[in-house]
């Protein structure tokens, strides 16, 4: 490795800083897809595409892959929002409000499914002023989609917020002067430059809204065909001990997140090329 | 700081110390759910009696959560002495895939191994507007009600099967059209569900969802107890299940942490009249001839059926209504 040892690093031992990192990456993400597989490939084909293909599995990949498109894409919008004030705007309780952010991520989701459930219920705080307009919320898909936006809208701030702040005004400065009325400012020059984070955010908020289990369960009701999610139904195969079945349908998990996050790569990878030429 | 220091310091004191006193003896009961309170009650009572019988002292550690989980977890290597399910399948389950338990497990205390027992039944709102009664009426269409997920909870696999308990005794053993079309109806209604019978429980008290709560008897009454008679009526069907709640010594962990012998006597005490009034107390029904008539107004006269009776076994109505693609996911097929 001499590429490595030619220059002077503030950290040394590129060998065995990288040992150690492929190490970790093989006990705590590698370790445990293996054992997934392992637990699949007891199964044949045909009982893999089986357990896959329920119908009732099957209404789940559409309820959670529905709800979390849909919550990731609000995040994506809302999230914008509330980066922009965090970076544009001072006021009193900012550093308050930015570190309010990541509560999702610092609750334990059972917890937050549990309150959200109360708060969202017809006889809640918010759940009592939407059923008077008709509109029910917890024990529908609604709930769902309120439970993903709640854990993954961290991601989309925290991806915008530092690109946002990198943004000089002169460029926004230059596009005024030049006549540009304010939504062309913002079509034109802030939106292409925050354009890649902004996607990262939402994709990574729609990866881990198909994973989440503990703020969901509590308040999608649970209904079958209706409002049953994927890894509510990993949790019955488990109950009904056929750890096989549970596995498989975990593998579908594993692959639409694995895919999607390889695709957000190459993408983000080709962007930067033509942004940079590197 | 400080404090983080002294309670380090005491759990390592603890562990060190605990070769030393021999005497001391450990027992884990890996347990259901609902059934942390009725254990930390039984637990003082049993370890006086122990006390009494050896002059020894025990240390009984308490492990709960749904009943399937548990018996998971006891396959995958938690050291628990003895199991008290509410489930019969859950505990056979350690017999079957990994032979931790004796293969007659169910011979080894009197009444199948179950020192108590309950049956489902209805809370309902108070005054019961809906005027529930019976299990025709959780089919009616004005309805809703709220039970766990049969596919997750055993509580709800004994509601299930106590409804259909009730179609074959209405419309005839062999009339299975109508009797789908009548759990058909009565799954239709259900409002939430939950993953678990304290979840149930949540939604229906806490959160005002349905008109009807359906699980143990033994938990209706609780709630009541604890959330004022004034909100809540009992309705206890006149046809319903006999719910067991089986006991068993996992040999295996027993025998290597050498507790057999206090681990069957703590399950046997279940039986002990001391233990079955406790058992009472918390709304369980018993089979002590005494404390059965010391609570005779307590617990109404019903026909209780048999899982047996109703599905031919345990293992049978597993295979034939709640495994994937059953009888359940037939009739919420939509």
């Amino acid at each position: 490795m001499p590429w490595a040892a030619r220059q002077q690093r503030v950290l040394p031992g590129f060998g065995i800083s990288l040992g150690v990192s492929l190490l970790f990456i093989s006990l705590i993400l590698l370790l445990p897809a293996s054992g997934l597989i392992m637990q699949t490939s007891q199964m044949s084909w045909q009982e893999y595409w089986f357990a896959i293909t329920d119908p009732r599995i099957v209404a789940s990949y559409k309820v959670t892959a529905g709800a979390a498109l849909i919550a990731s894409l609000l995040n994506g919008v809302i999230g914008l929002l509330f980066a922009w004030v965090l970076v544009r705007y001072n006021f009193t309780g900012k550093r308050f409000v930015d570190a309010l952010v990541d509560l999702p991520f610092a609750l334990p989701t059972a917890v937050a499914g549990v309150t959200l459930a109360t708060l969202y219920a017809d006889n809640g705080w918010i759940g009592s002023v939407l059923a008077n307009v008709g509109i029910q919320v917890a024990y529908t898909p609604l709930g769902i989609v309120i439970a993903m936006m709640f854990t993954s809208l961290p991601f989309v701030v925290r991806t915008v917020q530092p690109v946002l702040e990198e943004i000089s005004q002169e460029e926004e400065e230059a596009g005024t002067v030049l006549g540009a009325s304010d939504s062309a400012v913002f079509w034109r020059i802030i939106l292409p430059t925050i354009k890649p984070a902004l996607l990262v955010g939402v994709a990574l908020s729609f990866t881990r809204s198909l994973g989440e289990f503990g703020a969901v369960i509590f308040i999608a009701g649970n209904m079958p065909y209706v409002s049953e999610i994927t890894s509510l139904m990993i949790f019955v195969r488990l109950q009904e001990f056929d750890f096989p079945a549970a596995s498989a349908i975990a593998s579908v998990i594993l692959m639409a997140s694995l895919s999607l996050l390889f695709a957000i790569n190459l993408w983000q990878g080709r962007y930067l090329k033509r942004i940079h030429g590197r | 700081m400080k404090v983080f220091k002294t309670l380090a310091l005491s759990a390592l004191l603890a562990t060190s110390a605990a070769p030393v006193s021999a005497a001391e003896q450990t027992l884990l009961n890996s347990s259901y759910d609902i059934a942390r309170e009725l254990f930390a009650d039984y637990n003082p009572l049993f370890a006086a009696h122990w006390q009494e019988k050896t002059g020894e002292s025990v240390t009984i550690k308490q492990s709960h959560g749904g009943s399937s989980a548990q018996a998971r977890a006891i396959m995958q290597g938690l050291q628990a002495d003895v199991v008290t399910f509410n489930q019969v399948t859950d505990v056979q389950v350690l017999y079957d895939r990994g032979k931790l338990i004796d293969k007659n497990w169910k011979e080894n205390f009197p009444n199948s191994s179950s020192p108590y027992y309950s049956t489902t039944a209805f809370l309902v709102r108070k005054g019961n507007p809906k005027n529930i009664e019976n299990w025709d009426d959780l089919a009616k269409d004005d309805v809703a009600s709220v039970f766990p997920n049969p596919k997750t909870s055993g509580n709800a696999r004994y509601t299930y099967l106590a409804a259909l308990g009730y179609a074959q005794k209405a419309f005839g053993k062999d009339n299975t059209e109508q009797q789908d079309q009548f759990l058909k109806q009565l799954l239709a209604n259900v409002a939430v569900f939950d993953t678990g019978g304290r979840g149930a429980t949540t939604s229906f008290v806490e959160r005002g969802i349905g008109d009807v709560l359906v699980t143990f008897e033994s938990e209706v009454n609780n709630i009541r107890q604890q959330y004022g008679s004034d909100k809540y009526d009992i309705v206890v069907p006149k046809t319903s299940i006999l719910a067991e709640f089986p006991v068993a010594v996992v040999e295996r962990n027993a025998k290597r942490n050498g507790t057999t012998e206090l681990a069957t006597e703590y399950l046997s005490y279940l039986y002990s009249e001391k233990a079955q009034r406790l058992l009472a107390d918390f709304n369980y029904r018993v089979h002590h001839p005494d404390v059965v008539k010391d609570n005779a107004d307590r617990f109404p006269e019903v026909e209780l059926l048999t899982v047996e009776a109703i599905a031919g076994s345990w293992d049978q109505a597993m295979k034939t209504h709640f495994a994937s693609g059953g009888k359940l996911d037939q009739l919420q097929r939509r």
